[in-house]
């Protein structure tokens, strides 16, 4: 793996292990639909950064294909998810996971 | 607590913890693709050298829509299952719609609106042999929805409701027809006659992106399209 | 080739410090707009590492019609409250939400 592939896959885990992280630490649905996000993108970063082969020779283009595909899912998955939290907003009339609502 | 404003975005001590495992995370997963054994040219070579099979010049087209074609038929099949998913919510539609302030934006819209329909069947046609292809262009008819709802030049009403389930399931139609017609001509899943590749990915590549399209405005409405009785 | 891989790191700083502020902000509103712009980056990134169909997608999806929808949820989450607020009779035995919705 060439140093920038290396880079961009770093890159890619961290923006993985930052979605984590909101996902986990925090009440409110719509930042962890973020935090879900960005999750994705850290994981199109590590697909897109391996299939990178330095700049004289093409890239692969079979994780290309799954990336493109992972995208429209993930947007997808993203409206259903914002879907939820509003109508759980509409119900409950707040949008969070709050302590009290755990039992 | 109010909503718009997470005030709570201190590092309590839980968030340490977590934000603490994360960082672990990190290091283990970039430490694992750091070691990763190199040999991950086997499927770049097969997919380049039978290139020239499989009717198109853009790699990732070919990939998409012939040698992972089955991996693209589920996906549109996701597609529709996450309209079916909010669907089934129908009275609680996102879409909170104001007629703009002032009238440049619907005359924008209205303006840009057949260059989007243009744009994206470029965008398909290209795609055979240059970056493009039907997610794409599914991403600007998509985008042309929004904004046509955006603008309120024009909302969709329960009639639309209709026209809005064909288009998408067409493309999921298409993908199957087309494959169980493969089955039965050729005897094997997905595998085009040879010669003819370009034209079948063509027509299941169109169909693919009008329901892709459709989807993404479906996303946005957030609910069975009714103009008459409201949102939540 | 040396510079290459400045910009490399450059962008890829950018990139981190984005979604960082994004997952971080407090206001929901501006961790929105900042999804957006990573989405963008992003998408420069794709371009970059010879992934132009990738970057197309992400640019117009990822970006485009994410935040679309993010910005609408936004806005439809911010009429139920008004209309919570606007609903609930100054109650007897003060409930906390009406008071702290307002000085937000």
């Amino acid at each position: 793996m060439n140093d920038s592939a290396a880079l961009y896959a770093v890159a890619g885990v961290i923006l993985f292990g930052m979605g984590i992280y909101a996902l986990v630490a925090y009440p409110h649905l719509l930042r962890k639909i973020l935090g879900m996000n960005v999750m994705g993108i850290g994981v199109f970063a590590v697909f897109v950064a391996l299939a990178y082969r330095g700049p004289d020779q093409p890239p692969d283009p079979v994780p290309h294909a799954l990336v493109i595909t992972g995208i429209v899912v993930a947007v997808c998955a993203t409206g259903l998810g914002l879907t939820l939290a509003t109508r759980l907003k509409a119900l409950t009339g707040v949008a969070q996971l709050t302590p009290d609502q755990e039992d | 607590m109010p909503d718009f404003y997470d005030d709570d975005a201190r590092l309590t001590r839980p968030r340490i913890v977590a934000l603490a495992l994360s960082a672990a995370l990190v290091a283990l997963l970039s430490l694992i693709i750091l070691t990763a054994p190199g040999d991950l040219e086997r499927l770049n070579l097969v997919a380049r050298e039978r290139l020239t099979e499989s009717g198109v010049a853009n790699p990732v087209t070919a990939v998409l829509l012939n040698f992972r074609g089955y991996d693209t038929l589920l996906e549109v099949a996701v597609l529709l299952l996450a309209v079916i998913g909010i669907w089934s919510m129908a009275r609680y539609a996102r879409v909170w719609i104001k007629v703009p302030d002032t009238p440049v934006l619907a005359a924008f819209v209205r303006l840009v609106l057949p260059l989007m329909v243009l744009v994206s069947g470029y965008l398909l046609w290209l795609g055979a042999d240059a970056p493009g292809g039907a997610f794409q262009g599914g991403a600007v008819l998509g985008g042309m929805g929004i904004l046509w709802i955006a603008a309120a030049v024009w909302l969709p009403d329960f009639q639309f409701q209709r026209f809005a389930r064909v288009m998408l399931v067409l493309g999921l139609i298409a993908f199957v027809g087309a494959s169980t017609l493969l089955l039965a001509l050729e005897g094997s899943f997905m595998e085009y006659p040879a010669g003819e590749a370009k034209n079948w990915i063509l027509v299941i590549e169109s169909a693919a992106m009008i329901s892709i399209g459709m989807t993404l405005m479906m996303l946005f409405v957030g609910g069975i399209p009714r103009l008459n009785e409201g949102t939540v | 080739m040396n510079l290459i891989l400045t910009v490399d790191v450059i962008l890829v700083v950018i990139m981190l410090v984005t979604a960082w502020l994004a997952l971080t902000a407090r206001d929901l509103q501006r961790a929105v707009i900042l999804f957006i712009a990573l989405g963008l980056l992003v998408s420069l990134a794709w371009v970059r590492l010879q992934a132009p169909d990738v970057a197309m997608a992400e640019a117009a999806v990822g970006a485009g019609l994410t935040g679309a929808l993010l910005i609408s949820t936004l806005n439809s989450m911010r009429e139920l409250q008004k209309k919570k607020t606007s609903e609930v009779t100054p109650p007897a035995d003060a409930s906390p939400t009406p008071q702290e919705a307002n000085h937000a």
